[in-house]
């Protein structure tokens, strides 16, 4: 298909990145042939190309907006970058008359076609004044050119780009690249950037097809524009003269609008998930330590805390000294946030809580204490401010579900993570010897020490242990949002309801009750907004609790544990 | 009538009553009405802080009630003080109406969230004996209602403490909201006049000081009084041994609620007196850490004892008074020191240390260590030994 004498556009669209890369030292060349002063047999299409471009750069804001025109007029998409640049304020005007693109990062000056380094002749370059008519002028042209382009992002962002600019020239390039496109997702959003425009229509069949592609996706950016057909004007009149066109308007709307309700549900839903994993990071420990040694951390929130600052310090680790394997600093982070915590719960455990069991109500304020100490040490060693850490780039963006629902891969990340956790728990209390161990003496104390049980030392294991998890619960939280040193103290009382909901000390109850709370909130929320969302669900566990004093999952057995 | 007064305390302790409470009531406004020349004046800036000192003094004492004689250890306390804050702040703004900013017979922020019209709650609130009525009633029901529940369903110890810091949380969520109708993040506050008098002159101010130390000495009275009576006994041991008072035919929830009661109205009141004294209520009082600090101040004086509480609650808040200012980033070790340090070494408090030291000093050695170990303040694990109390 390629290879037949195809009108040019055709060509345009055809050509690839691999094509670009072809080009390139033909267009190195040809720059190369400029740079020097030229000659004869330099083909005609890098003379133009190569004038528009650098006449990007020109001093003369008309001249700007002509080389604007004449690369829209050419429909090269080599031209991207430079248009790419100018619009971004990273085009500059070398001292040798030409067009740069300035690199932000490693200040170095590129070619706008080739990428090739700017020889020294260039500098010092100096930044292209724009105003904003050429931006305004530049950017359709952008977005043209890059409908061409063999990216699907970049094609997805250019019909955005066009169908908000919303001029005649727009339209026609829509509707070119409409029906050219293979690509389903970007067909998609194609047809509804020439929907948008079709809309404005004059001619009562073109509107009625742009509100059937409306109505087929059930997109809801152009909610504004179906409201407006329904709607009566001024003069007491339906905005929209033709009745078919209403009807079809008035259906269009009821879609959009069951549409993103279901899209909002299922939001919602997912995000439910994704705060249960943090909650549930935290309540496995928590239950662990509760219902192990009847005790109440306070300072478990902290653990969180610590975990998250771990990851931060990992991350500044690998930033100074690594940077080369930055992306899997987080693949470290998690045995040393694991370390780390579970060092801190083991000493807690020595140290402070060892002397104040059965005296549950003291060691609540005892661990409170300690949570205060680490608050304030975390904030005298990485100071009060919140500190930022970044997602690698595998964790990075996100999946659309649909138009409006990202399903960004941090969360995918976490709940995954979570749920092995929660599976390498369940093992080690389930399937192992210290797991059976430590069972005996949730159940009863006494006998399995009678039984040769070395209780104490699994104490300060199953509490190093229970601080670990939630020490992995802040790598995930480090994912999530920023890190701070109050971070810890806004789970806690949520991961207690948990544990509270769930039945002291058991797995299952852990794991039904994060998931149950977690999305009972976020599902709450829309409704009803965050506070009331939590106020009910308090209500609902303070209720629920009068039903079942033991929670959702009662340990079977005589002792009190 | 003369045995119920020497069971409230012995003629001693009368005696040091009267003193303290004259020290308190009396020399105390004597002192700041000396000229600023004299050695031991009170300068005019430090009577609202006593002042302050005094209301969390109360507060720290209804705490003891429920923790040191009953043995349920609250986390949400600091919701019923500010509750009774809200009461009397609400009454405050109501007073000033069209001598704010605005103008407006409404409420300052009411106008600035251009709200047209008083929500309902807000009505009656002009009226000072109403108001009153209402900051001691609202947290009241709701303290006899929450406690109705909880402690039916024999929700106790530290599950007990989790819900009512989550209670106390809720309701700091929900004061934070603008839709609340009480100032949101910011709170009440501006107040100008407290019963047509103006609160910025010192004659005022030592009034409420004044108010507030017969407060604290009337709640201490009260207090005392529940604890040395029948009912009293029978909050012993409760917080002793639950299962057995219930066996021997005492309805528990009932005195649970009703002590619960009791001390969420006294914080109430302590909260009343606290916020014309500093001049602003607003949600950040509700906090859980508010709560769990009352809570050491009741532990490092002492629980189970009146006086204890009182005294760690002047202690450690003229210790962050001091610190905070002196050495900022050191208060919340020394707090997190305490927390830590108390619980391990002091289960009995400060007051526990000097009686424990008195008694060493009349008895010999062996004698002073021997009802040491009897002594549980804390419910003993169902062990079946009784804990003697001193």
């Amino acid at each position: 298909m390629r290879s037949a004498p195809a009108p040019t556009v055709t060509r345009r669209f055809a050509t690839g990145r691999s094509e670009l890369a072809a080009l390139a030292p033909l267009a190195a060349l040809a720059a190369f042939v400029l740079v020097t002063g030229g000659g004869a047999g330099r083909p005609a299409f890098a003379n133009t190309l190569e004038e528009a471009i650098n006449g990007l750069a020109s001093n003369s804001g008309e001249k700007i907006s002509a080389s604007v025109k004449a690369l829209a007029t050419l429909g090269d998409p080599r031209a991207i970058p430079a248009l790419d640049a100018l619009c971004d304020d990273r085009l500059r005007a070398g001292a040798d008359g030409r067009a740069w693109i300035f690199d932000s990062h490693t200040h170095d000056l590129k070619d706008p076609v080739t990428g090739a380094m700017a020889p020294a002749s260039a500098r010092p370059a100096k930044e292209v004044e724009l105003d904003n008519d050429i931006r305004r002028d530049a950017q359709p042209v952008l977005a043209q050119l890059q409908l061409g382009s063999s990216d699907k992002a970049v094609r997805l962002a250019a019909a955005e780009e066009l169908s908000k600019a919303g001029s005649d020239d727009a339209a026609l390039m829509l509707h070119k690249a409409y029906d050219k496109e293979q690509d389903k997702g970007v067909h998609e959003a194609l047809a509804l950037a020439v929907a948008r425009l079709d809309i404005q229509s004059k001619d009562p069949a073109t509107r009625l097809a742009a509100v059937q592609i409306i109505h087929k996706s059930g997109n809801d950016a152009m909610l504004g524009e179906l409201q407006r057909l329904v709607s009566v004007g001024a003069d007491g009149k339906p905005q929209e003269p033709d009745e078919k066109v209403r009807g079809e308007a008035k259906e269009a709307l009821e879609a959009v609008m069951s549409r993103r309700k279901m899209v909002t549900a299922v939001g919602s839903v997912i995000y439910g998930v994704s705060l249960a994993s943090v909650l549930l990071f935290a309540a496995l420990g928590l239950a662990i330590t509760f219902g192990l040694l009847g005790v109440i951390n306070m300072a478990h929130g902290e653990m969180l805390m610590l975990g998250a600052y771990a990851t931060y310090a990992v991350q500044t680790f690998f930033q100074n000294h690594l940077a080369g394997a930055f992306q899997y600093y987080l693949v470290a982070a998690v045995p040393v946030a694991f370390i780390v915590t579970f060092a801190v719960g083991v000493v807690l455990e020595r140290v402070v809580i060892r002397h104040l069991y059965n005296r549950p109500l003291e060691t609540l304020l005892a661990t409170w204490g300690i949570s205060l100490i680490l608050i304030q040490t975390v904030r005298l060693i990485f100071g009060a401010q919140n500190v930022a850490v970044a997602n690698p780039d595998w964790l990075a963006g996100g999946v659309e579900l649909a138009h409006g629902l990202v399903l960004p891969y941090n969360r995918i990340g976490v709940v995954i993570f979570v749920v092995a956790v929660s599976a390498a728990v369940w093992a080690l209390l389930y399937r192992t010897r210290l797991g059976l161990n430590v069972r005996a003496i949730t159940q009863n104390r006494n006998m399995a020490a009678c039984v040769g049980i070395p209780t104490k030392r699994l104490d300060a294991w199953m509490f190093g242990l229970g601080s670990g998890i939630a020490g992995l619960g802040g790598v995930a939280l480090s994912q999530l949002g920023n890190v701070g040193p109050e971070l810890g103290q806004s789970y806690i009382i949520d991961s207690f309801m948990v544990v509270v909901l769930g039945g002291v000390g058991r797995l299952a109850g852990a794991i039904v009750s994060a998931l149950g709370l977690g999305i009972i909130n976020k599902l709450i929320e829309p409704v009803a907004g965050a506070v009331m969302g939590k106020i009910v669900v308090l209500g609902f566990i303070i209720l629920f609790i009068q039903r079942r004093p033991q929670g959702l999952f009662a340990l079977k057995g005589r002792s009190e544990a | 009538m003369r045995e119920r007064l020497l069971q409230f305390h012995g003629r001693r302790g009368w005696l040091i009553l009267a003193v303290a409470a004259a020290a308190l009531i009396i020399v105390v406004p004597v002192l700041n009405s000396l000229p600023r020349s004299f050695p031991l004046a009170v300068p005019d800036y430090l009577i609202p802080l006593l002042g302050k000192f005094l209301c969390y003094g109360m507060m720290a004492i209804a705490m003891d009630l429920v923790w040191g004689y009953t043995g349920i250890l609250s986390l949400g306390h600091a919701m019923f003080f500010a509750l009774g804050g809200y009461g009397m702040g609400m009454y405050l703004m109501r007073r000033m109406a069209g001598e704010g900013v605005y103008r407006s017979n409404l409420p300052d922020f009411m106008v600035f969230l251009d709200w047209k019209t008083l929500p309902w709650y807000w009505h009656g609130f002009q009226n000072f004996w109403f108001a009153v009525a209402m900051l001691l009633l609202v947290p009241g029901v709701l303290a006899a209602v929450f406690g109705w529940f909880a402690f039916r369903s024999r929700i106790k110890g530290v599950y007990l403490s989790i819900v009512t810091q989550a209670l106390t949380f809720a309701a700091m969520l929900l004061f934070f909201q603008n839709a609340t109708g009480f100032g949101g993040n910011n709170g009440l506050t501006d107040f100008k006049h407290l019963l047509g008098r103006s609160l910025q002159s010192p004659s005022t101010k030592l009034a409420l000081y004044i108010a507030s130390a017969v407060a604290l000495v009337l709640t201490y009275a009260l207090c005392r009084f529940v604890v040395t009576s029948k009912l009293g006994r029978v909050l012993t041991a409760v917080r002793d041994a639950e299962l057995k008072t219930r066996f021997c035919g005492y309805e528990t929830t009932h005195y649970k609620v009703f002590v619960w009661t009791l001390s969420a109205m006294l914080c109430a009141l302590a909260g009343a007196l606290y916020v014309p004294q500093v001049g602003i209520i607003n949600p950040s009082e509700m906090q859980p850490s508010n709560s769990i600090e009352l809570a050491i101040w009741v532990a490092v004086g002492g629980r189970g004892t009146l006086i204890g509480p009182l005294l760690g609650a002047l202690l450690l808040n003229g210790a962050k008074s001091y610190l905070t200012a002196a050495f900022p980033s050191a208060w919340l070790y020394v707090l997190g020191g305490i927390f830590v340090l108390v619980t391990l070494f002091l289960p009995r408090g400060v007051l526990g240390l000097l009686t424990a030291a008195r008694k060493r000093k009349t008895t010999t050695p062996q004698q002073a260590t021997e009802p040491e170990r009897g002594v549980s303040v804390e419910p003993a694990p169902s062990t079946g030994k009784v804990p003697v109390t001193p």
